[in-house]
């Protein structure tokens, strides 16, 4: 495998990111006071799956990282998003 | 003496972090069952969890995705510092970042402790006397915020450990990985919390 040479994230690169998370955190808060019945939970989870993605991608360093690690990371998220949704949609269609 | 093999220490960055990325994995799907159990219970019984979620401080769980998600920065800055290698500058971010889940601890002490004074933990009689979906809510609750604050004491002690080691000169700006590892450890937890924070707090 090829070594990668490490990058190295600025300080203001990771600020914006923070500043991206705090902004979704404050969307996901207020969209949740708006009462959109079913609508809640998948704007929610949406939300909470675009500050997962944030995280992983620019603080967990996967973006900077060998296509192996890559495709391995966002193979299980799918696999797991898959078998949570698959399961859950079994469970609702009974 | 003749023929004796100098022994270096050794270190496969990609290999270390492959490994801990697989353990990520694991926690994951830990976690991911407890979410299943949530959405099935949720789906059956909407009316009694939405009672019990409305029980909930949403300030607390909002001030508390704050704490998390600063944290997860600090701890990512302090991977750029001991890169370059700054490492008194490393020791701070990494201080801070131990403060900040102890700030996130605190919170919970506090959130479960209130709770605990209107005698509402699993077994109790008032928690057995509540409908059958508030019991489950709350079980749920307790279960899924006690798994994860589990998690964050264990990332306090291995921040610690990287304090330690950083002083002592074992983890340096070429040998980083017990670092990059426990940051990767931390991030999850911050990921864990970001879907915990919605589903028990906001969605009410």
């Amino acid at each position: 495998m090829k070594h990668n040479e490490t990058h190295i994230s600025s300080y203001l690169s990771l600020g914006t990111v923070l500043v991206v998370l705090l902004l979704l955190t404050t969307i996901s808060v207020l969209v949740t006071g708006w009462h959109l019945g079913p609508f809640t939970v998948a704007a929610a989870l949406l939300i909470a799956c675009g500050k997962a993605a944030t995280v992983i991608i620019h603080f967990m360093h996967m973006k900077f990282e060998s296509l192996f690690l890559k495709l391995m990371i966002s193979g299980v998220f799918l696999l797991f998003a898959l078998v949570i949704g698959i399961t859950f949609i079994d469970y609702l269609l009974r | 003496m003749a023929g004796q093999i100098p022994h270096t220490e050794q270190t496969d960055s990609e290999a270390g972090k492959l490994g801990m990325w697989i353990f990520l994995f694991t926690e994951l799907f830990l976690f991911g069952g407890l979410f299943l159990v949530y959405a099935v219970f949720r789906a059956k019984y909407s009316a009694e969890f939405h009672t019990g979620a409305a029980e909930l401080n949403a300030l607390i769980g909002t001030l508390n995705t704050v704490f998390l998600l600063v944290s997860s920065m600090t701890i990512a800055m302090s991977l750029t510092a001991i890169q370059k290698n700054k490492l008194n500058l490393a020791l701070l971010l990494i201080t801070v970042t131990i403060l900040l889940a102890a700030l996130f601890m605190m919170n919970k002490y506090f959130e479960w402790s209130h709770k605990f004074h209107y005698k509402l933990y699993p077994g109790s009689e008032v928690m057995r006397n509540l409908p059958h979906g508030e019991i489950l809510f709350f079980g749920l609750y307790y279960m899924m915020t006690g798994l994860h604050a589990v998690h964050v004491l264990v990332g306090m002690i291995l921040l610690s450990v990287n304090l330690f080691k950083i002083r002592s000169g074992k983890v340096t700006s070429s040998n980083f990985l017990l670092l990059e590892n426990s940051a990767l450890y931390w991030h999850l937890v911050d990921i864990i919390w970001i879907f915990i924070f919605p589903l028990l707090y906001l969605i009410t």
